[in-house]
């Protein structure tokens, strides 16, 4: 059992890594199709490792409102766009070193941070992220930022309303 | 072969480093808001994992907003870049320059 979810944990983290460098640069195709179709895998795969942290609640929503609703929209806007295949415009070498460099500088503060830090010493597993407990906490002590989201949903639908309009003033 | 705390942040500290990658080198502005979705989802996967271990579920009611601004932030973004391609006829970023001259 606890191997079985070792080696779900690597398959998934393997296949969210994967997807997400294909998402970013594709060897084989520019075009944003291609990247969104990758995301939505990244989001199954992140969905998975949710699971194994026993956050089922959370692993539903994520597949249900990120790789439904929110790649549905990006994809609805590209096919809108009718975008022809992006043409390889040479990337300025300076931007993609720049880039390169400040991503490593990042990623190795993380990774050193981690060694030095060790947070995951003597931790146990053993919250349960179900519905019903996520839903009370939600409903007692978070209950003034739920509303705020939910105003700002509204805020957000209204927005968007104003902003497709035809004639943009 | 035990899975811990350290593995799902290392994960988490990989995909936030190739959504920034992307929002620094791409030139496609959808790709750029695809790869700011995905800095948002490395950053989710921190907050479980550190809610799981550290036997708090706050963490987890967290990444539940994380996930709800998300979702308005992406309408908004999506219905400018309509907006913004009516206008220019382009999703590419250096074409954007009107506040540059």
């Amino acid at each position: 059992m606890e191997n079985a979810q070792a080696y779900l944990f690597y398959v998934f983290a393997a296949l969210a890594v994967i997807c997400a460098i294909m998402v970013v640069a594709n060897p084989f195709s520019r075009s944003p199709v291609t990247s969104a179709m990758f995301l939505v895998l990244t989001m199954g795969c992140l969905a998975g490792l949710f699971t194994l942290l026993h956050a089922f609640f959370l692993a539903a929503v994520q597949i249900l409102v990120y790789a439904g609703a929110v790649m549905v929209l990006f994809l609805f806007v590209i096919m809108l766009l009718d975008l022809k295949e992006e043409q390889r415009r040479q990337v300025k070498s300076l931007s993609l070193v720049a880039g390169l460099v400040s991503v490593g500088a990042i990623l190795a503060i993380f990774v050193r941070s981690l060694i030095a830090t060790k947070p995951g010493e003597g931790a146990l597993a053993n919250v349960e992220g179900s519905t019903s407990k996520l839903g009370k906490l939600l409903f007692t002590q978070y209950l003034l930022p739920f509303e705020i989201v939910s105003v700002l949903l509204l805020v957000a639908m209204v927005g968007v309303v104003l902003l497709s309009k035809k004639d943009l003033k | 072969m035990n899975v811990g705390l350290e593995h799902y942040l290392v994960v988490s500290a990989v995909l936030f480093a190739l959504g920034l990658l992307g929002v620094v080198t791409r030139r496609n502005i959808l790709v750029i808001y695809m790869s700011l979705e995905l800095m948002l989802n490395a950053a989710n996967l921190a907050l479980v994992a550190f809610s799981r271990f550290n036997n708090n579920l706050d963490g987890q009611v967290m990444v539940f907003f994380i996930i709800t601004v998300a979702a308005a932030e992406v309408a908004v973004g999506l219905a400018l870049i309509v907006a913004l391609y009516r206008r220019r006829q382009t999703t590419h970023v250096e074409d954007l320059n009107l506040l540059k001259h």
